[in-house]
């Protein structure tokens, strides 16, 4: 499955993972209570220079996510200029597109399992109230494993509709895919059973994920 | 245990594929993604609880990179663009369409998961991308009503299906729809 993360690595992949997502977080509270001129203009212009920096593979993805946003971003100026507030309008399409902008450039340059150690570490405070992070892992591979299967179930599900009927498949086909995901579900758990179950969680070790996951990269 | 997990892990896959899917034709030709349509079958399926774990997984999955929104949207960008709202009202539209089968025992399964997909997967939901939408925006309460009000009639379809689709698989498998 495509992840939307840069296959050519650049001077942001070698950041830590968790530097660039603390950093995004802090420029978000900064710039959402103040969305004067000068605000929102260096939050344009450091994201297009981060982006500038990374070269012309990374401006064109960049555009690429940007470009969903096209439709609500006309209409949320076209409520200001209705409110005669073109200017503030411009500046909060600016702020959207700027933050978002942002935090698609930290989805680029992280890669995935870099990024699961953040979260991981992020949820490790609910081993507490509970959580078996080693089931959450679980989960995530499961559902990443699962997608692409499902997806293929569903295209023959489709295929065996137009087959039958002239008319595009409608949300009755929603009825079997469904069905799909239970009975694979059923069987799943019943293999994971049959493998000694889910992995109890272990004791957290903070001292060897620091010295192999974050100062090595 | 094994179960909860492989449901919750598989219902978020669906969620997924019914966003990727190519989108599904309802009437009059208009597309229409029927990601939301999973959001209310992982509550009315799965039950509160269980429903709003498989949201949380497929919005971790989201926020970790994966393109899975409808769309092929995804990344940290969606949770901070216009439309954020919608994200976060997605596990509590899950929560409160579960709790609502689950809790509404007196009908026929299709009428009380038809309503608590309409309540939760698209009144509770609506509250928070309207709010969202006001928030990243600057837009008053009504003005993001207008903007996004093109997709409620799509989304009451949906809750309508998402009945219609868990009393199916109520009856196709009994034992599987925890909210019975």
């Amino acid at each position: 499955m495509l992840a939307l993360t840069l296959e050519t690595p650049t001077w942001a992949h070698r950041l830590p993972a968790g530097a660039k997502m603390a950093a995004m977080a802090l420029v978000m509270v900064a710039v959402l209570p103040a969305s004067n001129v000068p605000v929102i203009a260096a939050l344009v212009g450091v994201t297009a220079a981060l982006y500038a920096s990374l070269g012309a593979v990374a401006v064109r993805r960049g555009l690429r996510l940007l470009r969903p946003l096209a439709l609500v971003v006309a209409v949320i100026l076209a409520w200001h200029w209705w409110m005669d507030a073109v200017q503030q309008g411009a500046l909060i399409c600016l702020r959207i597109l700027g933050l978002v902008a942002l935090a698609n450039l930290v989805t680029m340059t992280t890669r995935l399992d870099d990024m699961m150690a953040v979260i991981e570490w992020l949820l490790g405070p609910l081993r507490r109230v509970g959580v078996n992070p080693a089931a959450l892992s679980l989960a995530l591979a499961l559902t990443i494993r699962c997608i692409p299967v499902l997806l293929g179930k569903a295209g023959a599900l489709a295929e065996a509709w137009r087959a039958r009927s002239p008319r595009r498949p409608g949300v009755r086909v929603a009825v079997p895919l469904a069905l799909a995901a239970l009975d694979d579900a059923e069987r799943i758990s019943e293999a994971l059973r049959a493998r000694g179950g889910i992995p109890r969680a272990q004791q957290p070790d903070r001292r060897r994920k620091r010295g192999t996951e974050w100062n090595d990269r | 245990m094994e179960r909860s997990l492989t449901l919750v892990a598989l219902f978020a896959a669906l969620i997924a594929v019914l966003g990727l899917f190519p989108s599904f034709m309802l009437f009059g030709g208009v597309p229409i993604s029927a990601q939301s349509l999973g959001v209310m079958l992982c509550g009315t399926v799965l039950g509160a609880r269980r429903g709003t774990l498989a949201v949380g997984l497929f919005l971790l999955l989201v926020a970790l990179g994966l393109p899975l929104l409808a769309g092929g949207r995804g990344g940290l960008g969606v949770f901070v663009g216009p439309t954020a709202g919608f994200l976060v009202g997605f596990p509590v539209a899950a929560f409160v369409a579960g709790w609502i089968t689950e809790h509404w025992r007196g009908v026929d399964l299709g009428i009380a998961a038809g309503a608590g997909a309409l309540i939760g997967g698209v009144g509770v939901l609506y509250v928070f991308g309207v709010a969202g939408m006001m928030l990243a925006a600057g837009l008053s309460a009504g003005q993001a009503l207008a903007t996004l009000g093109a997709f409620i009639p799509g989304d009451i379809i949906k809750a309508v299906a998402a009945g219609l689709v868990t009393r199916a698989l109520f009856r196709a498998r009994p034992s599987a729809v925890l909210t019975r």
